[in-house]
């Protein structure tokens, strides 16, 4: 899974520009896939039928099931090139200033940035705001300057393997998606047709599963995604700790794990003695909290891997909860 | 001109009836079919001159139906920012609240206009002959701001303006020569573009205008109306933020008036589509009209509801530029509203199924 995981980590993909993200993606799954299809807003939406039941032949005994992971980043985008070529920008999703500070970014087209910051400060023991950060791509005018105002950029850092832990920009939420296509590889037989939706504007407004979820009309929805963990020397305290199993989310800011989902998570981890944590997250959500207000309601719930150092250039998590979170996703699709 | 009308009507959100009327009378004659909404907002109805048969170029066919011409949703809210009677001084002063955002700053001594009967009042302010150290340099707060209709008691005060009443700037449309001025230019100089759309030739494909209300309120009239709609993609059409006037740094100016109409690409409440975005861009320079690209991440529309509609609809903002919007007297471009109006006619004549396929093989 190494691979997939290095290849979907470094393709760039800001939310709403995800074409580049979607092709790799769709390349990784169209073996695969009985059906696959772009919908309106960009996700790319993968249909696995149902098999016939081994007793009675008949297909339908299983439901619509929704695995959905985003394939969206977080990152940058120009608001404003001045007349020395310097750019400023905003942030697309949930970007701290601090993580910005001496960044490198990369546009679409591969031009690259480096994120500097105003020196006249009136106080440089706080942290910057985003108004004081600028974006220098080695232009010297605003006519040579090759980005501009609405160019989506996001962080760039090489994918790293340590010991037990992978490091990368953009583990959320790729590793879920590393996490759907490998299921997607190893699911053999399951009675349920299963939708993989690798959704869009996540980071922003949570807008492409929720959407997705109106035009599949599931039965059943399960997010993966990532979540912080509280094993960190003097961080906030959190019941989820890396390397410990994928986290089954009880609740978070955005939503109430539906019980229904969140029991059937944990009665087929203790069943086929998976590791798993249980997860409260205080600050975030995932798209699952739109999925579940779709329609007239959709039970949903979401399995996170745990991820230190979230929403930064360096996002980390464990092999071995990676690894966990497809065999229980495998354990979930494969009975009724 | 039709903005002159708009803007001196009347309709903070939730109170569009007024404004309503004058859409009702601008555009009736120009479209096949019109209604009002259960939330209040004009759906207005243009067929589209695509051939619906077997043979009609993929171009031009929904895919949902497959005979369907496509469907366009114009979208621009009637609804102003405002004031909502709350409460009463016992001098005969109403206390009020904002619908909508205000700035506080700008309001002690304007006039208002308040209620259906447009009674005349004004935002009190103390006189500067009497302000103490340290006054001068607050801001006073909305809730301690007093509205004086000239009632001499409080009773008097509730039987002219009962709890609820709404209020908004008494502001006259003015012609300043190459610009105009007048309240609510968000969202009334979109409602103006539109009308202009509406009022022009057919598109092939079939036009669904939507006249919303309550965006300012938390973009609530579009979200309904996309969804009675369902259209194939949509745009809304604004009065955005121009912050032109002079700057101690070499920062955006948000929008600058008479740059030409403003594109969304991103705001706090969408993403905008960028194949719309492109169609935009490239037909405003294959004509030589100017455009903007809008500061990204300031403001929102009604494309944040717009395109969470059923199962997502691509969508973009496209903006007149507008100094001083949400304040008491706005001012915008007569060229920068005529190339909104001209640049969204030639985007919309060139938007074709092909736009929305684009990045779509299935």
């Amino acid at each position: 899974m190494r691979e997939l995981i290095r290849e979907l980590v470094e393709t760039y993909g800001p939310s709403g520009v995800e074409e580049q993200i979607r092709a790799v993606i769709r390349a990784e799954v169209e073996p695969f896939a009985d059906e696959l299809r772009v919908d309106p807003l960009g996700s790319l939406v993968v249909r696995k039928q149902g098999s016939p039941s081994a007793s009675s032949g008949q297909t339908g005994e299983g439901k619509r099931l929704v695995l959905a992971a985003h394939m969206d980043e977080i990152g940058i985008m120009v608001t404003y090139v001045d007349e020395k070529g310097f750019a400023r920008f905003t942030r697309i999703g949930g970007v701290s200033p601090l993580t910005c500070v001496s960044a490198r970014v990369a546009f679409a087209d591969g031009t690259v940035g480096v994120i500097g910051i105003e020196e006249k400060r009136e106080d440089t023991s706080k942290a910057p705001k985003f108004e004081q950060l600028y974006l220098d791509v080695g232009a010297t005018s605003r006519d040579d300057c090759p980005v501009h105002v609405g160019d989506a950029a996001v962080f760039v850092r090489p994918f790293a393997v340590q010991g037990a832990r992978l490091i990368a920009k953009a583990m959320d939420d790729r590793i879920g998606c590393a996490v759907l296509i490998e299921t997607l590889r190893r699911l053999e037989r399951t009675p349920h047709d299963v939708y993989f939706v690798f959704s869009v504007q996540e980071e922003t407004t949570l807008s492409g599963a929720r959407t997705s979820a109106y035009g599949i009309e599931p039965d059943m929805a399960i997010a993966v995604d990532v979540t912080v963990t509280g094993d960190k020397p003097e961080c906030r305290p959190m019941a989820v700790e890396l390397g410990k199993g994928p986290a089954v989310k009880v609740q978070d800011s955005g939503m109430i794990a539906h019980p229904r989902v969140r029991d059937l998570l944990v009665q087929r981890a203790k069943e086929a003695d998976i590791p798993y944590q249980l997860e409260v997250l205080e600050r975030g959500t995932t798209d699952a909290a739109a999925m579940q207000l779709v329609r007239a309601g959709v039970p949903s719930g979401c399995l996170s891997i745990p991820c230190r150092y979230v929403h930064s250039p360096s996002e980390m998590v464990d092999e071995g909860d990676v690894e966990n979170g497809v065999r229980l996703l495998l354990e979930v699709l494969r009975a009724a | 001109m039709i903005l002159r009308e708009l803007s001196e009507a009347v309709g903070v959100s939730g109170d569009e009836g007024s404004v309503r009327v004058v859409v009702l009378d601008a555009v009736r004659e120009h479209v096949d079919e019109v209604k009002v909404d259960t939330m209040g907002n004009v759906l207005a109805f243009k067929r589209g001159t695509a051939r619906l048969s077997a043979s009609t170029e993929p171009g031009e066919v929904s895919s949902k139906s497959g005979r369907q011409r496509m469907r366009v949703m114009l979208a621009a809210h009637m609804d102003e920012v405002g004031l909502m009677v709350v409460g009463y001084d016992n001098d005969g002063f109403l206390r009020v609240r904002a619908i909508g955002s205000i700035d506080p700053r700008l309001l002690p001594g304007t006039l208002l206009q308040v209620g259906p009967e447009r009674i005349p009042a004004v935002i009190g302010a103390k006189p500067i002959h009497l302000l103490e150290n340290g006054e001068r340099e607050k801001v006073p707060k909305l809730e301690d701001l007093l509205v004086d209709i000239g009632a001499k008691s409080k009773d008097e005060a509730r039987k002219l303006a009962p709890l609820g009443t709404y209020a908004t700037f008494a502001t006259q449309f003015r012609e300043l020569g190459p610009t105009v001025s007048g309240k609510a230019f968000d969202d009334r100089a979109g409602c103006a573009v539109l009308v202009e759309l509406l009022r022009g030739e057919r598109f092939r494909f079939d036009l669904h205008a939507a006249f919303t209300v309550q965006e300012e309120f938390g973009l609530r009239g579009a979200r309904v109306a996309a969804y009675g709609i369902e259209p194939d993609c949509g745009f809304a059409l604004e009065g955005t933020i121009a912050d032109d006037i002079p700057k101690d740094k070499d920062v955006s100016p948000t929008t600058e008036l008479g740059q030409g109409p403003a594109i969304t690409v991103m705001d706090y409440s969408f993403i905008a589509d960028r194949r719309l975005v492109q169609l935009l861009t490239s037909t405003a320079e294959e004509l030589g009209i100017p455009y903007q690209i809008k500061q990204p991440g300031i403001g929102g529309t009604d494309a944040g509801t717009i395109h969470l509609a059923r199962e997502g609809v691509p969508s973009v903002t496209v903006a007149v530029p507008c100094r001083y919007i949400h304040s008491p007297v706005a001012l915008l471009s007569l060229e920068d509203f005529n190339n909104t109006v001209r640049l969204m006619r030639e985007s919309l004549s060139r938007l074709t199924r092909r736009t929305l396929n684009r990045g779509r093989r299935n």
